[in-house]
C-alpha cells in the first residue's frame, strides 16, 4: 500500500496467562480506506483493538498513530488524538437518551452543552437515528444500538475508528441497511478499520484485510484473494480441509 | 432552563420561612431539613451522578466541622475563615481519598468499603489526639454575635444554611446541564464505553468527589456552628454517612430534587416516629434501616421517580419498534 500509513503496529505481544492473544502482530493502516481484520473466534482481534485503544498495555511493540508514538497511552488520551472503537457488546449510556449519548461522544472537542446536543442531532440523523432522539438508548433494538455505537464514535470527530462487528446479530436487512452508514463515513473522510464475521460486509466494504488466528497475521491482502488462501481455509475450517475442497474441486472440474 | 426557574421558586418559598413562621421549633425543622438536603446533594453529586457509592461522607462532614472547631478553639481564628478553611479541608481530604481509590480504579463496593475504611480511621485519629479534644470532644465557646458566626436567633442561621443549600443545588443544576455533567453520568453508566469517547474517567471523579466533599465540609462547618459541640462520633461516626445517603436514595439519585424530597420525607417519618414511639434511643436507626431496604426493593428512582411517573409526560413518542425496515 503505497500512502503513508495512519496507523502502524509493530511487533504487537500480549499474552494473559500461558494464552498468547497477540503474538508479534505488525500491520499498518492506510489513510482514507476501509480495511478489514477477521480471524475465527479467538483469534485475537478484540484483544488487537484493545491493544491499539488502550485499553489493554502491550507486552511489547508498539503504535504508531499520525506518526506519534501512542503505546500504553490511556483510552481517552488515544481518543482525544482522534481513534475511537465501537464496542463488540454494545455499550449504551442506560437510562440516557439517544441524543444524550451521542452527545456524549461530541463533547470531546465541544464545551458548550447546546453545541454538543446540536451535533448529536445531525449525527443521529446521518445514521438513520433521527427519529429516535428522545428514545431511551436501552430501549433500542439490537439494529438500533450498533447504529448508537457508530454514532457515539463519529460524533467525536474521529480521523480512524475502530469498528468492533458493527454487523454481529443483524438480521441481512438490517445489515443492507448498515453497510451504506459505513460507506457515508469513510466517504466523509473518515479511515476505517472493521473487525468483522460477516463476509458479506468484508468483502463489499474492504479493499484490503488482515487475518488473525491464535494471536498471529497469517494472510492479508485483498479480501477476495485471502479468502481462498489455503492457510486461511485451515484457520476457520480445522486442518486440511484446505486440500480436501482442491480435491473436490478438482474430481468436480 | 424550566427547571431552573422551579429550582429558584423553591428556593424563594423557604426563603420565606423565617417571615411566616413565628415558632423556634418548626424555624430549626425547617434549618434541619435544608441541612439533611444539604448532606444528601452532596452525596448525590458523587453517588447519584457519579455512581460512586461512598459509606464515608462522614470524613468530610467531620473534617470541616473539626477545622472550624479547632482553629476558633485551639488558635482563636474567626469561624467565617474556619467556614472557609473547613470547606477547603473538605476538599482535600476528599482529594487525597479519591487519589488513592480511583488511582486504582475501585469501583463498586470496593470503593464503598474504602470510604468507610477512611472515616473510621479519621475518627479514631480524632478520638485520640489532644487538638480535637480527644473523646471528650471540643466544645465551641457561646459568644453570640453575627461576626462570630453564632446568631441570637435561629434567623442567622437559617439563611446561611439556606444559601449553602442553594448553592449545592445550583452547582448540581449545573452538573445537569454542562460538558462536566454529562461525562460523569457517562461515566457512571459506562466507565470504558465513556473512556473510549475521549471521557477522562479519572479527572472526572476527582472533580466529583471534590464538589461533593466540599458541600459536605460546609455542612459539617454549619453544624459545628449550630451546636457548638462536637465528638468524634459525632463528627466521624456513621450516623452522617448513613443520613447522608440515605435522603439522595429515598429522594431520587441521580435528580436535581430528590435530595430536598427525600430530605423532607426523612423528617417527616422521623418527627412522626418520634411522636409515635419516644425519644427511644437508636429508633430512628432501626427505622432508617427499613426504609432504606424499602426504597431500594421498590421505589429504586426515589420519590423524584413517583413524581415523574405521576406527571404526564410531554416528551412521550410512541416507541419505535423495528426502525427503519419496519
Amino acid at each position: 500500500m503505497p500512502e503513508a500509513p495512519m496507523l502502524e503496529i509493530r511487533g504487537l505481544v500480549k499474552s494473559f496467562g500461558g494464552v498468547k492473544a497477540s503474538n508479534n502482530v505488525s500491520l499498518s493502516v492506510p489513510e482514507g480506506r476501509i480495511t478489514s481484520l477477521i480471524g475465527p473466534n479467538g483469534a485475537g482481534k478484540t484483544t488487537l483493538f484493545a491493544l491499539i485503544t488502550g485499553f489493554h498495555r502491550p507486552d511489547a511493540g508498539t503504535v504508531t498513530f499520525l506518526g506519534e508514538d501512542i503505546t500504553g497511552l490511556a483510552p481517552e488520551d488515544i481518543a482525544r488524538r482522534g481513534m475511537v472503537r465501537t464496542f463488540q457488546i454494545v455499550q449504551p449510556f442506560a437510562g440516557q437518551t439517544v441524543r444524550e449519548n451521542i452527545a456524549v461522544g461530541a463533547h470531546l472537542h465541544i464545551r458548550s452543552r447546546a453545541g454538543a446536543l446540536q451535533k448529536a442531532e445531525a449525527v443521529a440523523t446521518q445514521v438513520g437515528l433521527g427519529d429516535r432522539l428522545d428514545q431511551d438508548a436501552a430501549s433500542l433494538t439490537v439494529a438500533g444500538r450498533k447504529r448508537l455505537e457508530v454514532a457515539r464514535a463519529l460524533a467525536t470527530d474521529p480521523k480512524l475508528i475502530l469498528f468492533d462487528e458493527v454487523l454481529a446479530g443483524l438480521n441481512p436487512s438490517e445489515i443492507r441497511d448498515v453497510i451504506p452508514v459505513i460507506r457515508g463515513v469513510r466517504e466523509a473522510g473518515v479511515t476505517i478499520l472493521l473487525i468483522e464475521h460477516v463476509m458479506q460486509a468484508v468483502m463489499s466494504l474492504s479493499e484490503y484485510t488482515w487475518v488473525l488466528n491464535q494471536g498471529e497475521l497469517i494472510a492479508e491482502g485483498a479480501p477476495a484473494d485471502v479468502v481462498n488462501d489455503p492457510l486461511v481455509v485451515e484457520a476457520y475450517l480445522g486442518k486440511g480441509m484446505a486440500e480436501r475442497i482442491a480435491k473436490r474441486e478438482a474430481r468436480h472440474a | 432552563m424550566r427547571q431552573l426557574a422551579v429550582l429558584g421558586l423553591v428556593f424563594a418559598l423557604i426563603g420565606l420561612a423565617p417571615f411566616v413562621i413565628a415558632s423556634e421549633f418548626w424555624l430549626n425543622l425547617v434549618i434541619m431539613t435544608l441541612y439533611a438536603a444539604l448532606l444528601g446533594q452532596a452525596w448525590n453529586i458523587l453517588g447519584g451522578f457519579g455512581g460512586q457509592f461512598s459509606f464515608g461522607h462522614a470524613a468530610y462532614f467531620g473534617t470541616g466541622a473539626y477545622t472550624v472547631a479547632v482553629l476558633q478553639v485551639q488558635l482563636g481564628v474567626n469561624p467565617w475563615l474556619g467556614l472557609v478553611a473547613g470547606g477547603l479541608m473538605a476538599v482535600a481530604v476528599a482529594a487525597i481519598i479519591g487519589f488513592s481509590t480511583f488511582r486504582y480504579g475501585l469501583r463498586g463496593s470496593y470503593f464503598a468499603l474504602v470510604t468507610l475504611a477512611f472515616a473510621e480511621v479519621l475518627r479514631i485519629l480524632s478520638n485520640s489526639v489532644d487538638f480535637t479534644g480527644a473523646g471528650v470532644g471540643i466544645l465551641i465557646p457561646l459568644d453570640q454575635g453575627a461576626a462570630n458566626f453564632q446568631f441570637a436567633s435561629k434567623q442567622g442561621f437559617f439563611w446561611v444554611i439556606w444559601l449553602m443549600t442553594l448553592a449545592a443545588f445550583a452547582v448540581v443544576w449545573w452538573i445537569g446541564n454542562s460538558r462536566f455533567g454529562a461525562q460523569l453520568m457517562a461515566v457512571r453508566d459506562n466507565e470504558d464505553a465513556a473512556r473510549a469517547l475521549g471521557v477522562s474517567a479519572f479527572r472526572v471523579k476527582m472533580g466529583a468527589i471534590m464538589l461533593s466533599g466540599l458541600f459536605s465540609g460546609l455542612a459539617g462547618v454549619f453544624y459545628a456552628q449550630y451546636f457548638l459541640y462536637l465528638d468524634p462520633y459525632i463528627a466521624y461516626g456513621p450516623a452522617i454517612s448513613v443520613e447522608s445517603l440515605l435522603v439522595p436514595i429515598i429522594g431520587g439519585m441521580g435528580t436535581l430534587f430528590g435530595p430536598l424530597l427525600g430530605a423532607v420525607g426523612l423528617h417527616l417519618i422521623s418527627e412522626l416516629t418520634r411522636e409515635l414511639i419516644g425519644d427511644l434511643p437508636g429508633v430512628s436507626l432501626v427505622l432508617y434501616g427499613i426504609l432504606l431496604v424499602v426504597m431500594v426493593l421498590f421505589m429504586p428512582r426515589g420519590l423524584a421517580g413517583l413524581f415523574n411517573r405521576l406527571r404526564p409526560k410531554a416528551t412521550t413518542k410512541p416507541a419505535a419498534t423495528g426502525g427503519h425496515h419496519a
